[in-house]
């Protein structure tokens, strides 16, 4: 999988890598991958629900504590 | 100026009822007595206590010798629900209050019965095979009701009814259940824990040799008078208090999800009359809350910034909504319009000065 950009959250509490990705996906073209790595536990229910109300696709946890979002608009 | 303070967070403790204060200063006088003893000041107690248990039998339309009040909720609770345990893991909501994750876990064997988005457990995914099934009457984070007379199930059937005890009717269908006095204006420090007749129920912890064999310990008669007078006037005014509670809560769900980026959740109709609770992106739980108080609105939240674990809420995680930027606001019997009102003004902006804090 190609990702377009990755964002290094790790030791930022929530709603930090939230912000982190809302304010930086719009870096990638539509289409575009964005990974987050984050260790904060509320990444893994925030992240994919963030998708869910901006409107992008959560294509899942690659691996523990790194989810990547797929840029749709 | 600071004005006067809304206390919106009646989900965590209801203001005493003003029935419960007068009964509570009278009950101290008569009620001090051991109920057990045989002389006049003790025979007084006992017929408090009695009486007690009578009123709440009746409000919740109970037999009085199926009612036993605790020093707590979650004594009830951790009662009520390992009393009940069969050989076999417990199984319950993946939304249901700390008390019975704490009870399950000590018990040492327990599984998850998933939700869906709005919190409601799916009646059908009872697993088999388990010791106890423990399901909520409503959650009391999110207001959801859950179909409690439905699951399919063939474990014993515990409920935890702290968040709709007096403001709902008891659904049917279960063995035990609890609630939680403070939590519907009577005083803190009275559990009410219910033995459905002819339920096989087993006191998990130590015997007393009291008035009660459920429960241990001294009995705090005043309290519990003053719990069941609360609990009487609730009752009595539930229809309308209730209809109330609905009408200004709707009119925060429609508010709330006109900010942008705010995520109301739970279901919207089949739900707690008094609480509602939603999500603003991009906001930090624990400042939402301060700045709120700063303008007069007390109300909690369930983001983990906010928590004494520093997780987030359970009861989200498992819906699958938004953690962060959480607030729950609980409806008192007093609460009026204008606090909403006022509640609504200034939420909008609020949120917009804490989204802009972080370049949002």
């Amino acid at each position: 999988m190609s990702i377009d950009l990755d964002l290094d959250c790790r030791g930022l509490l929530c709603p930090l890598p939230v912000i982190e990705l809302g304010k930086r996906y719009v870096e990638v073209p539509v289409g575009g991958l964005v990974a987050v790595l984050a260790d904060d536990v509320a990444a893994r229910t925030d992240i994919p629900a963030w998708c869910r109300m901006r409107g992008q696709e959560f294509v899942g946890e690659e691996e523990p504590g790194r989810y990547v979002v797929r840029r749709l608009s | 100026m600071r004005k006067a303070a809304a206390y919106l967070d009646s989900a965590s403790s209801e203001p005493l009822h003003p029935a419960a204060r007068e009964t509570l200063l009278a009950a101290y006088d008569r009620g001090y007595a051991d109920p057990r003893r045989l002389h006049g000041p003790g025979r007084d107690a006992r017929l408090l206590l009695d009486n007690a248990r009578a009123v709440v039998a009746e409000c919740l339309e109970v037999r009085p010798d199926e009612v036993t009040f605790t020093a707590s909720g979650t004594e009830a609770v951790h009662r009520g629900l390992l009393g009940l345990r069969r050989v076999g893991p417990v199984a319950y909501a993946a939304v249901e209050h700390s008390s019975v994750v704490h009870a399950a876990t000590w018990a040492g064997d327990a599984v998850e019965i998933p939700v869906d988005r709005l919190g409601r457990v799916d009646a059908s995914a009872v697993p088999a095979d388990v010791g106890v099934v423990a399901v909520q009457s409503a959650n009391h984070e999110v207001g959801t009701l859950q179909p409690v007379a439905d699951l399919d199930r063939d474990a014993p059937l515990f409920v935890d009814a702290c968040a709709s005890m007096g403001r709902l009717p008891l659904p049917h269908g279960w063995d035990a259940l609890a609630g939680s006095a403070h939590k519907w204006g009577g005083p803190a420090g009275v559990g009410v824990l219910v033995v459905r007749k002819g339920a096989r129920w087993v006191n998990p912890f130590p015997g007393d040799d009291r008035i009660d064999e459920r429960s241990s310990g001294f009995e705090n008669v005043p309290a519990a008078l003053a719990a069941a007078a609360a609990l009487r006037a609730v009752v009595e005014e539930r229809a309308e208090v209730g209809a109330r509670q609905r009408a200004l809560v709707d009119r925060i769900r429609r508010a709330a999800a006109e900010i942008p980026d705010v995520e109301v959740v739970g279901d919207p109709v089949e739900r707690l009359p008094h609480l509602v609770t939603f999500s603003c992106l991009y906001v930090d739980g624990e400042a939402l809350v301060t700045e709120l108080d700063r303008r007069g609105y007390g109300v909690a939240s369930g983001s983990a910034c906010t928590a004494s674990t520093l997780t987030p809420s359970r009861v989200l995680e498992a819906m699958g909504v938004l953690t962060h930027g959480n607030v729950r606001v609980s409806l008192t019997r007093d609460t009026s319009e204008a606090d909403v009102d006022g509640l609504l003004t200034e939420l909008p902006g609020v949120v917009r000065e804490i989204r802009a804090r972080v370049g949002l």
